[in-house]
């Protein structure tokens, strides 16, 4: 709230160097910033050393005479990957992304207007507040019992529960990045008789961005969370369902592979809000 | 850096009617700024503080004032008081005889001691910046000479990460420049600069001020920098900030950097730095 209303609050006389200005609101170097792998000579290194150690895994589970339903093979994940795909997979592969992008769409957009409403008029804030803190450290998971109660096991308790946890992750994030906005730069604007709908444009959105692109992040991933572990609990969809149902037959061959499809999306949103991050907010890295 | 060539100003800046002093005595007859029982108190929770109190003093047309005082004397309170970002809470200022209740975009500049140059625009797109926001084509004609002036032709498409400190401060006066205001109010522009960075800045400001006739008050820590800059000081004395003393300073111009070794410079400056470390630990007047 600080960086709002400048009229009748001290503005920091004190502040000597100045110089920190050109920096972001936050530094998401710990999401965001992982360093690349870069050059042939590093990235071959890296797979190199992925597929050693998944080799030394599966001599490991030969060697100690491993049962399957101990531990799969990760031979026998990549088979099941490649033969059983289209068969097993790929339509709880579609269910799940589907009612998690609604989820995410409905929440993220909710999130974003609400993080602007409290943007704009800063009173709101304590009596949103607290909803918001309320829906971000419960799991959402744990409505979804409840959910199917009212709205039976298709995909409407699902996108509702993954909105309610992306949505507060999106508000949170964006509601910081547009306060954080540096004074100055509001001043600025209004020197120059921007009114608020182009201070927002101009200064508070794209000051926000990467603030913007981590909380999409961090909402994604907890979005995520909550539709492989929504369809766990019920509703025979999706690949938190087949999880349930494979471990439930001791196929763990196929439990394995579906494990697999589920990091490589959660990997997979890392990777694009990354990308993301680097492409439109690269200032701020 | 920025040429001594008097032609680059022929076609925007009128050269000749402002020779030094003389020619200045016969346009520094009108008031710009009538600054009349000006008092700000800030309320936090906690406290009140009585920033500026009873201030009272005008500026006539192409002045170059400067206010100095020690820190935490209300004098950028002040600068924001006569800038219409932060209206007084009793006391009127009035620009061109008329009273100031909002921020006067066409007439009053504002630079900052932070350059805030947007860091995800370019520098060319930082200058455009008010003409956006104030929906009017940009003065390519004057941004141009501006440019050059500054010596920063070249430079446009860079990112202010990739310029250095003194360049981005000069980024920033052409922005404020480009608006072509009458009045221009810097809130130590130069103080977050290294002192060679700061007495070329101080070069450049003077050439700038000396043909573009704009009327200037620059808020400083700096005395010297205060005594070098302006036709008259405004001593500040702190809590509350008052007007302590008025210094005239009349050194030919255009004034030449070793003018700070001068025995005549030397006595105002101790003089102003009685004045000063006094009101600072002899519990003001």
């Amino acid at each position: 709230m600080a960086t709002d209303n400048l009229a009748d609050k001290i503005p920091d006389f004190n502040s000597s160097g100045g110089s920190q200005s050109s920096g972001g609101p936050v530094d998401v170097s710990a999401i965001a910033g992982i360093r690349r792998a870069k050059g042939i000579k590093e990235i071959a290194s890296v797979v190199a050393l992925a597929i050693v150690v998944v080799t030394l895994l599966e001599f490991i589970l030969i060697w100690t005479n491993t049962e399957a339903y101990v531990f799969p093979k990760p031979t026998s994940i990549i088979q099941s990957l490649f033969t059983d795909f289209s068969t097993l997979y790929w339509k709880p592969l579609t269910q799940t992304v589907q009612t998690f992008f609604m989820g995410l769409i409905i929440g993220s957009t909710i999130g974003l207007a609400l993080a602007v409403l409290v943007t704009l008029k800063p009173g709101l804030d304590i009596f949103i507040s607290p909803y918001i803190i309320i829906l971000v450290t419960t799991p959402m998971v744990a409505l979804i019992p409840f959910l199917m109660l009212k709205f039976g096991f298709g995909m409407t308790p699902r996108v509702i529960a993954i909105s309610l946890a992306t949505g507060p992750m999106v508000m949170i994030n964006s509601a910081t990045g547009f306060r954080r906005t540096n004074a100055e730069l509001i001043a600025l604007g209004k020197s120059y008789g921007a009114t608020e709908f182009q201070l927002f444009r101009k200064i508070r959105f794209p000051f926000a961005l990467p603030m913007i692109i981590v909380g999409f992040m961090v909402g994604s991933i907890f979005g995520l969370l909550t539709a492989v572990g929504a369809e766990m609990v019920g509703g025979g969809m999706g690949l938190g369902n087949r999880l349930i149902y494979f471990s439930s037959l001791v196929q763990m061959s196929q439990f394995g592979a579906v494990l697999v499809i589920v990091a490589t999306f959660g990997v997979g949103i890392y990777s694009f809000f990354t990308f993301i991050n680097r492409k439109y907010a690269s200032w701020d890295v | 850096m920025w040429g001594p060539e008097e032609e680059q100003f022929k076609s925007y800046f009128p050269i000749g009617q402002r020779n030094g002093n003389q020619g200045r005595a016969l346009v520094a007859q009108t008031t710009r700024i009538e600054i009349t029982n000006v008092s700000k108190i800030y309320q936090t929770e906690t406290k009140t503080v009585e920033a500026v109190k009873n201030f009272s003093e005008s500026v006539k047309d192409g002045e170059f004032v400067c206010v100095v005082g020690a820190s935490g004397c209300g004098k950028t309170t002040l600068l924001w008081c006569l800038s219409g970002l932060h209206p007084a809470t009793s006391g009127t200022v009035h620009i061109d005889g008329e009273l100031l209740t909002k921020p006067l975009p066409d007439r009053i500049g504002m630079v900052f001691q932070d350059s805030n140059l947007l860091p995800w625009r370019t520098l060319m797109e930082n200058i455009e910046l008010p003409f956006q926001i104030k929906k009017k084509p940009v003065n390519r004609e004057l941004v141009d000479e501006l440019l050059e002036v500054a010596g920063l032709k070249g430079f446009e498409n860079s990112y202010p990460g990739e310029l250095s400190g003194g360049m981005k401060q000069r980024g920033s006066i052409v922005r404020a420049l480009a608006q072509d205001p009458e009045v221009l109010l810097m809130d130590e522009p130069f103080g977050a600069l290294d002192a060679f960075t700061r007495e070329e800045m101080n070069l450049f400001l003077l050439k700038v001020w000396e043909r573009t006739k704009k009327t200037i008050v620059f808020v400083t820590h700096s005395i010297s920098e205060a005594i070098f800059l302006a036709d008259r000081v405004w001593v500040m004395s702190p809590r509350p900030g008052r007007l302590s003393r008025i210094v005239d300073v009349d050194f030919a111009r255009p004034r030449h950097i070793d003018l700070q070794f001068e025995p005549d410079f030397i006595e105002i400056l101790k003089s102003i730095r009685e004045d000063v470390e006094g009101s600072k630990s002899g519990k003001g007047k």
